[in-house]
């Protein structure tokens, strides 16, 4: 028996020393932290794609914007400014004259010219690219011959007929309809240029992008890791860095990236998770940085029910939500209670314009209730399960019916985040429901045409007024008689209550101590990575 | 003993088959539209849904779109999440995060866990005996976010010993802490199952016998009581590795290491089939090849148990 070890010496151990050797095998990767060599880092959720077109994410978006330079982008104030175009102009809002500025480069060393963006538009427009910003260009002459009513039909052929390059510096876009907001519709990350080399292998581009703006990929997109981007040597433009490079860092946990935040592992989150928010008030003083944002709330109504079709019924709804309240409840009283269709941040919003329709009066709402003769049946309240804040928000809504109203029969359907659109577009819901609106650009008609216009709204609410209004706005040449127009189709919806507004969010970022200049826009350009000073 | 191990293999074949068919079946049967839900709000011309779907047989009926995927799979392709995305390099990416997290987990339950069983099973109803059965109880009834959570904030963001999150300081510092974190629960289950189980077997006719005869008492702890003891931890061993490397979700999730957890987590909220059933299956046969592991091992540990 001498000479034998025990079972812990042989099998437990045996088998553990294999098992570490093969862990340790496996190549670890080098770490990158936050160091003193002028660069900064950013949390944010994982990208889904790197091609411009084939993205409508808001966090592939933070990398796109330092990565490409598109012809026009938004000042402080909301107002589209050429960026990448010398002029955008146009004397009848339809045919669009585009002027690149000369001597730009890709990261590559290609130059960036009207067939550039030609291009980048002419591969994302293309429907059996299925790309999923497919219908930022169905403004463009041609969208409808790239993209079939019938499904299994191919279009004829690969262009967009409205774009015609007529030089190098030059790019002539022909619109289906005269559209005033087409500078501001430039500003769109989907319509950034793409070189020659990104549209001969697209895989390859995905991985590494090649821009014309003021950061390059440093590597490759590191999947649910990290991007990095370093200053592009040859930039020409106007945003040229402040700093040594950006790196952005993939969190799955929003509750992490803010420990990170703490730590210093990160230099800037742009949203701190509303449980937190408190805390890092408190902890973070004047790092904390709060900021307006353009996505508004609504609560729509299936007006394919009967029931729902008086339009003081609506308004009666919408006069017993205490936004103020469930602001104060819910919310920290952070978010904006909503007075107009329109979020604030955006030029043309009117304070009140949605006036008493949006104010809390269960007095009023009981007299508009019983003039719409009531209501009968189940009241089935629908949101979906992607933040627990939506029940929070509707049972206090619940209450206040039930309480003001007297509907007693009152059902919450929580519907998965991957199902409620689908539901939504199949029209399967049996009451009101919530959604809400994030600004692909700062302009009335972004909102009230996408939310509201006949053609494509989820109510099924038809108004030919307000259709023209909007037409008669999208064809107008002057600032103030196109806001004049889109006002009053504001009005109009207001009238109808088709959608009653809620509230408008707000944005809690933070930043590290080795950062400053740190600037979130409520726009799709988001934060302003080239203006960051590390110190 | 080799008749044996084959015969398990073969047997692993119809298992790896049923499984795979299962967990497609029940992606399948997930409510919602994938394509509908890569939009989120904003909208998607209906010939760009059409071709998506086309392109990823999602219009096909469920026991085609199995066939084709388990043809591709068979020729070594495991095909594309609804992004494009090759699943075999998102999984290839991921294993070795999930390998070394597991393993750093696994390590600690089997050390750690039965030093502490052995030191509790020997002293029993004294003061060590005590602490560990309290200490255990208390681990075991506290939420792994919890645990995961206090831990990043105490010993990452507080007292800075290790990383707060993140795979980039590499193996050992990235993955102390979380493997601590996941294999808490394990390690205390480990522990009280060493404890009880030497406790027991030193009352045992056969120790007694020893000790009679005069052995040391390393001798009679260490070759005959606590082989006996061990059988029903090592099957726990084997049981949990398994566990550990398809269950570290949360643990994932709390220390953003992008490993096969959160991927499996978040393709079932995306629906994407094609990549849970890829990494459910590398899971379905690392537990197959465990569970074997772990029989053969009974062997090692007692030599009464024989395989024909």
């Amino acid at each position: 028996m001498t000479g034998e070890k025990g079972v812990h010496g042989r099998a437990g151990a045996g088998l553990a020393a294999v098992l570490l050797a093969a862990a340790l095998g496996l190549s670890a990767c080098g770490g990158a932290e936050a160091s003193g060599d002028g660069t900064f880092v950013v949390g944010h959720s994982e990208p889904d794609h790197l091609v411009p077109g084939n993205t409508t994410s808001s966090y592939s978006f933070d990398v796109l914007g330092g990565l490409f330079d598109n012809l026009m982008t938004l000042t402080a104030d909301g107002r589209p400014v050429p960026l990448a175009a010398a002029s955008v102009t146009s004397d009848d809002q339809r045919i669009w004259t585009i002027k690149v500025k000369p001597g730009q480069k890709f990261h590559n060393g290609e130059a960036v010219t009207a067939q550039s963006f030609a291009d980048a538009w002419n591969n994302a427009a293309y429907g059996p690219n299925a790309y999923e910003a497919n219908s930022y260009f169905s403004y463009i002459e041609g969208y409808a011959a790239l993209n079939p009513e019938d499904e299994n039909a191919r279009p004829d052929g690969k262009t967009l007929t409205g774009l015609e390059v007529v030089d190098p510096a030059t790019l002539e876009v022909t619109l289906n309809d005269p559209f005033r907001e087409f500078p501001m519709l430039l500003t769109y990350p989907a319509y950034a240029p793409m070189p020659k080399a990104g549209l001969a292998d697209l895989e390859a581009f995905e991985e590494h992008p090649i821009g014309n703006g003021p950061y390059m990929m440093s590597g490759n997109w590191e999947r649910n890791r990290r991007i990095e981007l370093v200053p592009f040597a040859e930039y020409t433009g106007p945003r040229k860095p402040k700093n040594k490079g950006v790196t952005w860092k993939s969190y799955s946990s929003a509750d992490t990236a803010y420990t990170d935040l703490r730590a210093g592992r990160i230099d800037v989150l742009q949203t701190i998770p509303a449980a937190k928010v408190p805390e890092a008030k408190r902890v973070l003083g004047d790092r904390f940085l709060p900021r307006a944002m353009g996505t508004i709330d609504y609560l729509g109504f299936p007006l394919f029910d009967e029931r729902f079709a008086d339009p003081d019924l609506r308004k009666a709804i919408s006069m017993v939500i205490d936004r103020e309240g469930i602001n104060k409840a819910v919310y920290n009283g952070a978010y904006h209670p909503a007075d107009s269709l329109l979020p604030p941040i955006i030029r043309g919003h009117r304070p009140n314009a949605c006036g008493d329709l949006c104010t809390y009066d269960p007095a009023e709402a009981k007299r508009l209730f019983a003039a719409a003769g009531g209501f009968t049946g189940t009241l089935e309240l629908y949101f979906s399960n992607a933040q627990p804040t939506y029940e929070q928000w509707m049972r206090i809504v619940a209450n206040s019916i039930r309480d003001n109203l007297g509907i007693q029969d009152i059902q919450f359907r929580e519907v998965p985040a991957s199902e409620y659109f689908s539901m939504l577009s199949a029209r399967e819901e049996k009451g009101p429901y919530r959604q809400n609106w994030e600004a692909d650009y700062p302009s009335p008609q972004n909102y009230l045409e996408n939310m509201w216009h006949s053609k494509d709204n989820r109510m099924g609410w038809t108004n030919e007024e307000f259709d023209e209004l909007i037409e008669q706005g999208n064809r107008a040449a002057g600032d103030r008689e196109a806001m004049a127009r889109y006002h009053a189709a504001e009005d109009v919806a207001i009238r109808e209550m088709p959608m009653i507004p809620l509230w408008t969010w707000a944005g809690q970022g933070g930043r590290s101590e080795r950062v400053a200049n740190v600037t979130i826009t409520p726009y799709s350009t988001g934060l302003l990575a080239t203006e960051v000073t590390v110190g | 003993m080799w008749r044996y191990t084959l015969r398990r293999i073969l047997q692993a074949v119809p298992v790896f088959f049923g499984t795979t068919l299962l967990i497609y079946a029940m992606v399948f049967a997930l409510p919602g539209d994938p394509i509908q839900a890569l939009a989120g709000n904003k909208p998607v011309p209906d010939n760009v849904l059409h071709t998506l779907r086309e392109r990823y047989n999602l219009n096909d009926p469920l026991l085609v779109q199995y066939g084709k995927y388990m043809w591709g799979l068979l020729q070594g392709d495991l095909g594309e999440n609804y992004t494009g995305q090759s699943v075999s390099e998102m999984l290839a990416g991921r294993w070795p995060v999930t390998a070394r997290l597991a393993l750093t987990a696994w390590l600690f339950e089997l050390v750690v866990g039965i030093a502490l069983g052995v030191w509790a099973g020997l002293r029993r109803g004294r003061l060590a005996d005590t602490l560990v059965l309290g200490g255990t109880t208390l681990v075991i009834a506290v939420p792994v976010f919890v645990l995961g959570y206090t831990a990043q904030i105490v010993f990452g963001l507080h007292w800075r010993i290790f990383p707060t999150a993140g795979a980039d300081e590499g193996w050992p510092a990235s993955y102390l802490l979380p493997g601590l974190v996941l294999g808490a629960f394990g390690l205390s289950y480990v522990a009280r199952l060493t404890r009880t189980s030497l406790a027991e077997n030193l009352r045992a006719d056969y120790v007694r016998t020893a000790n009679a005869k005069g052995l040391t008492r390393v001798r009679v702890i260490g070759r005959h009581t606590l082989r006996n003891s061990l059988i029903p931890v090592v099957t726990y061993l084997g049981v949990d590795f398994g566990a550990l490397m398809g269950g570290a979700i949360v643990t994932e999730g709390i220390f953003n290491l992008p490993g096969i957890g959160q991927q499996v987590f978040q393709s079932i909220q995306l629906k994407e089939g094609p990549v849970v059933v890829g990494a459910v299956t590398v899971l379905v046969l690392i537990f197959l090849l465990v569970n074997l592991l772990v029989d053969l091992l009974y062997g090692l540990l007692d030599p009464r148990i024989r395989y024909e």
